[in-house]
């Protein structure tokens, strides 16, 4: 989106944000968050997976084109992965990805990726908050309105941009 | 065994169960309206709530429900799958259901206790149960992987959570490593002088447990050793231990005593501080840290042995020893293992009174710690047992001080739990020994286990002074005749609302408990997890309290949080306990979330090859395309993410799985 285009009103806009954790430490932080209570935003949706390595670039292009105002991406803090090495390759594929959004005129703000430890729930609470107040800020994103091709077989609408394509990433 | 793609008539019927949880979630969660939200979506045949969906009339309502509804997939919403995912696969597969067509909302813990307006948690729980329904009905049949478990354990620390935890294994039958860091095992029990409550002597209960786990059969005990390197997973544990170089060969060390004798260091100024005495006596560069070592081995310290520093010395030893056990040649040994379990046992670290500037420590020659004081009340120790200053007097006022380092924000916030008894056994033992008044300074008196609080009692009525209040400072700066010479200590006595000033001759602080230096380091060796104060993380506080998130390694003592005695000695008995249960099965079940190669789609680009972490992708040379070998594949789906034509895929998250799951969070609002 271009700077000149006027942001919708903030009024009543509630951000949605989907939220990907790797299962051993962000989303056990997560969970810690819950069991010790501590209230934040209601406006993330955890989806799990295994290992932020897991987290393929068109998860977070399909999430935005499906509607969420931001993504938020969780793994294990560096040299903590439970299988090694999956938070670095998540993160290789990040930096190239924020471009590639960039490109598209998605703010920076609106994808975020955290290391948070399985003890850091408080951390959890944290990120949600700050990250629903920036996007509150930014309004909409509006990935969502793209038209679509009407040729586009409905199954396929998956096959986004192929990032992550080629190379080591 | 695994079928990838669903066969056409397999139309999802699925059962949707939303559950109050008591009032944990219902209290937050209208759940009367996310079941009838659910009852609408696609493919949804029966939508319930339950007061408890994990009881058992619970599961019996789900299978009556599969059996009754012909249901062919399972959603429950209720809490975190860490917790109870278990639980209703099997509820499944009781009732002839794969467990994996089953999935969990997680509508507890990451929406009713961490949401404050009871419509956005409404909302929330709707999205997760949506998308919940839209990833079951492209769930697959998929096999438990099930792996051969090696009956060997390793228990890492020597002290007394890892002798109980090894004895328990071995006398169970089972093949037991244990590695010790320090020269001898023993740890922090070996130094103690009695035991609180019962007054116990400390080395006469522990010292027979040390011999059993040097003699028993099952137990391959490795002192001065530490673990390198661990890979492998549960049940199949490959460990690199270090076998540091003693310089002397331990079959044939005697432990007489001899070389020590011989050592050149006979000057006491280039004598280093003892540490297991806490440094209130010295050493020589060859010793043993004391009489009952296990083994009883000498070391030699190549820090300060001049044959090893400088590689110039008389060499006295060697010619000392009539066994021949002196050997300057030795270098590190690394040896690999195969475990099935793992028991930590690495202890905790006393809390350095330095950094509390303000008590002295360090400054004043008569402050001392418990741990100090346990060495001079010791018949062993260097004063022989008896209770004298640095300078040679015997006090005559001593105070007591609780709470040094712990109950304190600008160290640490939680309550070390021991030191309070040992405060207590500290003045029980100084007042029997020397006779001194004795005054103790206490913040809150904890003393809350069997036979604890008669034994305050029984201390209160041997005339030591409580003074409830947590001391500001202690100083040699004097105001009266009577302070001059004296340490004094200031504090506010909070029962009469007085600041009072107490002349002593020495002062113990109670100092607390905190997590082994290198924590963070053994944290990521062992692939385990933390919590906030830096000891390890147990799975669960209440129902997995010796068991960590990463399977097969367990948790025994004060490496977990500060426990006295008795507490760790259950511990460990626990965690030996679950590793035999683990081990003893013979196989795990492991998920079968492994990624594998569509033939097809896979263009053999080689892009995944160097991503996995496991190597368990090979390339097939003559079909040109990659292949995954199951058994190595840990399931992070690393390779999935990168496949750049979409020839990888993850079983239990395969992209069209997590796409539904997208679309489920955000399709209806």
């Amino acid at each position: 989106m271009s700077k000149d285009t006027p942001l919708p009103s903030a009024e009543g806009f509630e951000p949605r944000i989907v939220a990907f954790f790797c299962n051993w430490c962000t989303y056990t932080a997560s969970d810690l968050a819950g069991t010790s209570r501590m209230q934040y935003a209601p406006n993330t949706r955890v989806i799990r997976v295994m290992c932020s390595g897991r987290i393929d670039p068109r998860f977070v292009l399909q999430t935005l084109r499906e509607g969420a105002d931001g993504v938020l991406l969780g793994g294990c803090r560096p040299g903590d992965c439970h299988y090694q090495s999956g938070n670095y390759k998540c993160l290789r594929r990040f930096k190239l990805l924020k471009r590639y959004l960039a490109q598209m005129g998605v703010e920076n703000e609106r994808v975020r990726l955290e290391w948070i430890a399985a003890s850091e729930g408080d951390r959890v609470q944290k990120v949600t908050n700050e990250m629903v107040e920036q996007i509150r800020k930014l309004g909409h994103c509006r990935l969502e309105q793209i038209p679509r091709p009407e040729t586009e077989p409905a199954a396929e609408t998956h096959d986004l941009e192929q990032v992550g394509a080629g190379g080591m990433i | 065994m695994i079928m990838h793609r669903k066969s056409p008539e397999d139309q999802p019927r699925i059962g949707v169960y939303v559950c109050h949880c008591g009032v944990n979630i219902a209290a937050k969660v209208d759940v009367e309206h996310v079941r009838d939200f659910a009852a609408s979506l696609p493919g949804v045949v029966v939508s319930r709530d339950y007061k408890f969906a994990c009881s058992d009339p619970g599961q019996e309502l789900i299978q009556k429900d599969i059996r009754e509804h012909d249901l062919n997939r399972i959603v429950v919403a209720s809490c975190s799958p860490q917790l109870h995912e278990r639980t209703f696969r099997r509820t499944c597969a009781d009732a002839g259901l794969s467990p994996f067509f089953f999935q969990m909302a997680n509508i507890r813990e990451h929406v009713s206790w961490v949401t404050v307006d009871p419509g956005a948690a409404t909302t929330k729980a709707r999205a997760l149960v949506a998308a919940a329904v839209r990833r079951v009905a492209r769930a697959e049949a998929l096999a438990l992987r099930q792996v051969p478990v090696r009956p060997e354990v390793l228990v890492v620390g020597g002290g007394i959570a890892g002798i109980h935890s090894a004895l328990t294994l071995a006398n169970a039958g089972k093949k037991v490593f244990l590695v010790e860091r320090e020269p001898t095992i023993g740890g922090h029990m070996a130094q103690l002088d009695k035991t609180f409550p019962t007054m116990d002597c400390s080395a006469c209960i522990l010292t027979p447990k040390m011999s059993d786990v040097k003699n028993h059969p099952n137990i391959t005990m490795w002192t001065y050793s530490e673990v390198d390197e661990v890979s492998g997973f549960t049940g199949n544990f490959k460990v690199k231990v270090r076998r540091k170089a003693r310089y002397i060969k331990e079959e044939l060390c005697v432990g007489c005593g001899d070389c020590v004798d011989a050592c050149v260091m006979k000057k006491e100024k280039v004598q280093v501080p003892d540490e297991f005495n806490v440094g209130l006596s010295k050493r020589k560069a060859v010793y043993m840290p004391f009489p009952q070592a296990t083994p009883a081995c000498m070391v030699i310290d190549p820090k300060q042995c001049l044959q090893l520093m400088k590689g110039k010395c008389a060499q006295t030893c060697v010619d000392a020893c009539e066994r021949a056990a002196v050997d300057f040649d030795q270098t590190d040994e690394i040896v690999e293992i195969d475990v099935g379990a793992i028991v930590m046992a690495t202890g905790f670290r006393p809390f350095d009174a330095k950094r509390i500037p303000e008590y002295g420590y360090g400054r004043f020659d008569h402050v001392y710690t418990t741990l100090e004081v346990e060495r001079l009340v010791n018949a062993s120790g260097p004063t022989g047992g008896e209770v004298v200053l640095r300078d040679g007097t015997v006090p005559k006022t001593v105070g007591v001080i609780h709470c040094v380092g712990s109950r304190d924000r600008r160290h640490n916030a939680y309550c070390s739990k021991v030191c309070c008894m040992a405060a207590l056994k500290m003045a029980h033992l100084v007042k029997e020994r020397t006779g001194a008044e004795v005054f103790d300074f206490y913040v809150d008196m904890r003393t809350p286990s069997k036979g604890y609080e008669e034994f305050y009692d029984q201390v209160l009525s041997e005339g030591v002074q409580f003074i409830r209040g947590r001391v500001a400072e202690v100083t040699d700066w004097a105001m009266t005749p009577e302070e001059e010479g004296k340490l004094v200590i200031r504090v506010e006595d909070t029962l009469i609302g007085v600041a009072r000033r107490v002349p002593v001759d020495m002062v113990i602080l109670a100092v607390g408990l905190e997590p082994q230096v290198d924590t963070a380091e053994m944290q990521r060796r062992f692939n385990i997890s933390c919590s906030q104060e830096g000891f390890f993380l147990e799975r669960h506080p209440k129902l997995a309290p010796v068991s960590t998130f990463t399977d097969g390694i367990f948790l025994a003592g004060a490496c977990q949080g500060p426990k006295d005695i008795p507490e760790v000695v259950a511990q460990a008995g626990a965690a030996a306990a679950e590793a035999l249960a683990l081990v003893d099965r013979g196989h795990v079940d492991i998920e079968p979330n492994t990624a594998w190669i569509e033939e097809e789609a896979c263009s053999g680009c080689k892009t995944c090859i160097p991503l996995c972490p496991f190597n368990a992708i090979t390339r097939d040379e003559e079909k040109a395309i990659a292949v995954v070998n199951d058994a190595m594949c840990k399931g992070c789906g690393t390779c999935v993410a990168a496949c750049p034509s979409g020839a990888a895929q993850q079983n239990m998250f395969t992209d069209e799985q997590i796409y539904e799951e997208i679309e489920g969070v955000l399709a209806y609002v």
